[in-house]
């Protein structure tokens, strides 16, 4: 049973489809897309899909440059986004991401119950019975792809004067206004960055300063796209961007006052404004998951979870789509995974529904073996190409394994602490990984008698982790094993 | 895309409630919510892994870390307790495993900003200096 057809539910409904797996569908929306059925504000990605690649369309390595087309595992139904877009910008617009995923869902077959809205959770025997507004369902397993589109406003006094991102109006009813934003994010930054032709002032106030992708060398922080509001503020053109806690937001009239305190000491400030947005996150839609047992944390309530994507205090509960970021791997060097957005949690559904198959339905598809001789080449070649490894840092990997009866056997794309925590046969996973200096280079691990070692291999200008030194390198880290 | 809350109240009375700190202001404890990252842990899940690199530094909100090398247990910390800052600041991968158990809750300060944070906050900075202090003492005390 699955919740939701924005991208993360049909990825996930794919991939069980393709295993052969059982399952339903169910969607609250009238149609497939999601959270891109609305969003973003300003009619235009963040995420890039580059029509012109060193990869033909429609083959695996090219899904590197493509970070929004759904991944099919039949080369017919791979890259549907460059076809749909009209080469203005390689962000697609909101409405091409739209007919992308509806296309994908329509050529693949995907089916989905429309309009149907869970509503509860109860335990029933080994599985669960859902509550829904076409009736119950019973499942043994659940994945919510719910999403993390629910609006959430801190506890603010006069926070409920105040409309949240999701509320935003058209861009031309701000023209001529004097708008303050609470939040210093992304969702901040595409909300200013689409005022500047129509806002007389624009504020943007949160106690932590602004972070910048390409200055953490991460997705972390605001992205370039949505930089221009930050220049505008260091050049003096009349953007105001502080570090403030906002204590109060009072409203008199057509009128917003906004008290705050500056983070440096410098005391506290008010400020008056036509318009006040909170840009101050979403949550999950969690409905009853909370009763049922499934803990989350921090402030954005996300599930925690496994390597594998099940929630860590109620088994038989998954996730997928942009919930996956509540199974955060390593974050070596603090850098988070990109399961938040579409490029990132594509793999994990595909993880999940070989899981689900094997785990609940016992459909457990042969994994190829490698000659000893192709191993480096292969192992190369998918670091300086596999888009898993290049998408998901430091949390996905290509994983070998030494089999007793079979050889060398290619047990796929896996979840990096999955390998490095579990127990199993001697092998190795190799990830790409990325350091706060802006390096990418290549990850070893090999396991050898369950201990896991980690090599870490020197990047290059070109990343072509192909050469000699990282043959000779590789070389010696499979010396156990090999 | 995480958009942070402008206020952190419950992270923040969390943080306060520890030692390490204690006598901080509210405003204080508040810029130091925005800073971290909560994480819970499935229990038996490793947070520290021995001998790999690129870890960050973590304070026990809930839960224990059992400490364990080559797969021996030597002990476990609790509430309040902390660990990971060794390995950041030498630039030296973790000597031990830290491995969740009674549903370890953390705040994570990734590896690359606990520098800035440490000098930021230098309150903190010397309470952690006294906790490393101590280790230290307990650790010759052991020898002699
Ligand atoms: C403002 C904003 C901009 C973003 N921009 C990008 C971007 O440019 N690129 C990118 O890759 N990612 C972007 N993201 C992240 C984005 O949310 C995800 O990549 C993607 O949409 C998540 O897919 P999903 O399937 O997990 O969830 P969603 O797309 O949010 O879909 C959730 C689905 O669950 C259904 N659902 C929820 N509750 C129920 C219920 N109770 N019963 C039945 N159905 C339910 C909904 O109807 C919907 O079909 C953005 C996020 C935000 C908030």
């Amino acid at each position: 049973m699955v919740v939701g057809s924005g991208p993360g539910g049909l990825q996930l409904s794919y991939s069980l489809t393709h295993l052969r797996v059982p399952h339903a569908v169910i969607s609250a929306d009238p149609a497939p897309g999601g959270m891109f059925r609305r969003w973003p504000f300003f009619q235009r990605l963040l995420s890039w899909t580059k029509p012109f690649a060193p990869f033909e369309r429609g083959t695996r390595f090219y899904e590197r440059y493509d970070w929004n087309s759904l991944i099919p595992d039949d080369d017919r139904h791979r890259a549907i986004q460059p076809r749909l877009m009209d080469g203005t910008s390689y962000f697609p617009s909101r409405i091409e991401m739209e007919q992308n995923i509806a296309t994908f869902a329509r050529e693949t077959g995907i089916r989905v119950r429309y309009g149907c809205r869970w509503t509860g959770t109860t335990r029933d025997g080994e599985g669960f019975r859902l509550r829904t507004t076409a009736g119950d369902y019973r499942a043994r397993v659940v994945v919510f792809a719910f999403g993390l589109a629910e609006p959430w406003k801190p506890e603010i006094p006069g926070i409920e004067h105040v409309p949240h991102y999701a509320d935003t109006r058209a861009p031309e009813t701000y023209a001529g206004k004097r708008v303050f934003i609470i939040g210093k994010e992304v969702s901040a930054f595409e909300l200013a960055n689409g005022f500047l032709p129509w806002a007389r002032q624009i504020v943007l106030a949160s106690p932590r300063p602004t972070q910048l992708s390409v200055v953490t060398n991460s997705l972390v922080g605001v992205r370039a796209r949505y930089v221009q509001p930050f220049e505008d503020h260091i050049l003096g053109g009349g953007v105001v961007i502080m570090n403030a806690s906002i204590d109060e937001v009072s409203r008199s009239g057509e009128l917003f006052r906004v008290k705050t305190t500056r983070s440096d000491g410098g005391g506290s400030l008010m400020f008056e404004a036509d318009d006040v947005i909170a840009t101050t996150g979403f949550q999950p839609p969690l409905g009853d998951l909370p009763e049922l047992g499934v803990v989350s944390s921090g402030r954005e309530k996300i599930p925690s979870q496994t390597p594998l994507f099940e929630s860590i205090s109620v088994r038989h509960v998954y996730f997928a789509g942009t919930a996956t970021r509540g199974a955060a791997g390593l974050k070596k060097n603090g850098i988070p995974s990109s399961s938040g957005a579409v490029h990132g949690h594509r793999y994990n559904a595909r993880i999940l529904a070989r899981h689900i198959a094997r785990t609940y339905f016992g459909i457990d598809p042969a994994r190829p073996t490698l000659k000893r001789d192709d191993v480096l080449d292969y192992l190369l070649s998918e670091l300086s190409r596999a888009p898993e490894l290049w998408h998901q840092k430091s949390y996905l990997a290509r994983s070998l394994l030494m089999d007793a009866a079979r050889g060398i056997v290619d047990d796929g794309i896996v979840p990096l602490q999955l390998f490095v925590d579990g127990e199993g046969p001697d092998g190795v996973a190799v990830a790409v990984e990325a350091n706060p200096k802006a390096e990418i280079y290549p990850a070893v691990y090999v396991r050898k008698n369950n201990v896991v070692s980690e090599h870490l291999l020197p990047t290059n200008p070109l990343l072509d982790f192909e050469t000699a030194e990282h043959r000779a390198q590789l070389t010696a880290a499979l010396a156990p094993i090999l | 895309m995480c958009d942070m809350a402008t206020t952190r109240g419950e992270l923040g009375d969390k943080l306060s409630s520890l030692s390490l700190f204690a006598d901080l202001s509210a405003a204080e404890l508040e810029s130091i919510a925005h800073i971290v990252d909560e994480r819970r842990f499935a229990d038996g899940e490793r947070i520290l892994r021995q001998g790999l690199t690129g870890s960050g530094f973590y304070i026990i909100l809930a839960g224990e870390g059992i400490i364990r090398i080559d797969g021996k247990d030597y002990g476990k910390l609790g509430r309040g307790d902390f660990f990971g800052e060794i390995s950041v600041l030498l630039g030296d991968p973790p000597v031990a495993d830290i491995v969740a158990a009674q549903g370890l809750h953390c705040a994570i300060i990734p590896g690359p900003a606990l520098e800035p944070f440490m000098v930021g906050h230098p309150q903190v900075m010397f309470r952690m200096l006294k906790s490393e202090a101590r280790k230290l003492r307990m650790a010759t005390s052991w020898r002699t």
